[in-house]
């Protein structure tokens, strides 16, 4: 980054970019993102300060959370019970802020498996679980999942029984799910974090299924 | 009437495979996320999540489709941000100028 025009005096708020952008050139909606971020600033509607810790929080957030809380669910029933209650109050349990909106977690059983999806937009657990990967907002899956959610689960290499319900949960602004996954054979006597480390974002959108280490 | 939807309403649509591509979020998207949840935040109360929404799909099914994620968020926030009067669109026109002409200044 130049330094030339702004080595004294630090009237302006430092630029909210990144040197990952730097080096190509600015699209259209960059530069829009880019001017709106830096006229909030100067009319102090936020701060440079809350943009840089915001950007952190959303750093900080990520699928490792959420197999946090799976994996203490799968070793506490009492635990469990609160989880399937509200993600939110069980995650305040670990200090983890799950968001404004509501999250329920949606057990898979042996008879019953869950996926989630947001039809019409994106919605997605992402105080939790970090952003969504582009797949989960794709056209493809959107459309598809709803209609056809064994094929699209094929396409993650997830098979199902056939005697197992499948149920999609369509996701709102208002609220969100994700999928408390079925603990797999195999795991007895596997600790916390060993079981945190099997339980994907994938499978806490239930396109996929943990599998015990080793497994495959 | 499935001809009737309008474009951001596609469950249940025909589309072909899941492509499974994913990437890390840029920084610009970050900072979109952080302008909407700032500016919804309780502190603030300056637009919702519905409104975000309804401004992604006043976009029409052209640019709903041409546009990526986080093109059609910055989008509808920042009509939400001139409707609301928080900015100006004359504000925006040479706030970007001055943000490309540094951009070009830099690079």
């Amino acid at each position: 980054m130049s330094d030339h025009t702004h080595d004294h005096g630090d009237h302006h708020p430092p630029h909210p970019m990144q040197p990952d952008l730097e080096d190509t050139p600015l699209t259209y909606h960059q530069s829009m993102t880019l001017a709106v971020v830096e006229l909030l600033i100067e009319k102090n509607v936020i701060s440079a300060d809350e943009v840089r810790a915001m950007h952190e929080v959303i750093d900080a957030t990520s699928p490792a959370l959420g197999a946090k809380l799976v994996a203490r669910a799968w070793s506490d029933a009492e635990f469990k019970k609160r989880l399937l209650k509200s993600v939110n109050d069980a995650a305040a349990e670990f200090g983890v802020d799950a968001g404004p909106v509501p999250i329920r977690a949606m057990e898979n059983t042996t008879g019953v498996h869950n996926v989630i999806v947001c039809t019409l937009c994106s919605c997605y657990p992402k105080y939790l679980l970090g952003l969504p990967p582009d797949w989960y907002k794709s056209r493809a899956y959107r459309s598809r999942v709803v209609r056809e959610p064994r094929a699209v689960l094929a396409e993650f290499g997830t098979q199902l029984p056939g005697d197992v319900d499948l149920v999609v949960h369509d996701s709102t602004a208002d609220f969100r799910y994700m999928v408390l996954p079925l603990r797999p054979a195999g795991t007895d006597g596997l600790g916390e974090e060993e079981l945190a480390a099997i339980v994907t974002r994938d499978c806490m959108i239930g396109v996929t299924c943990p599998k015990a280490p080793g497994s495959e | 009437m499935a001809n009737q939807r309008r474009p951001h309403d596609m469950g249940g649509a025909e589309a072909g495979p899941v492509e499974q591509t994913e990437h890390a979020p840029e920084s610009w998207e970050k900072t979109v996320d952080t302008i909407l949840r700032l500016v919804s935040d309780k502190k603030r109360r300056i637009m919702t999540v519905d409104e975000l929404r309804r401004g992604i799909e006043d976009l029409g099914p052209g640019a709903y489709d041409e546009l990526n994620y986080y093109e059609r968020w910055i989008a509808s926030i920042t009509s939400n941000l001139i409707a609301k009067g928080v900015i100006t669109v004359e504000e925006l026109g040479a706030k970007m100028e001055e943000v490309e002409k540094s951009w070009a200044e830099k690079a």
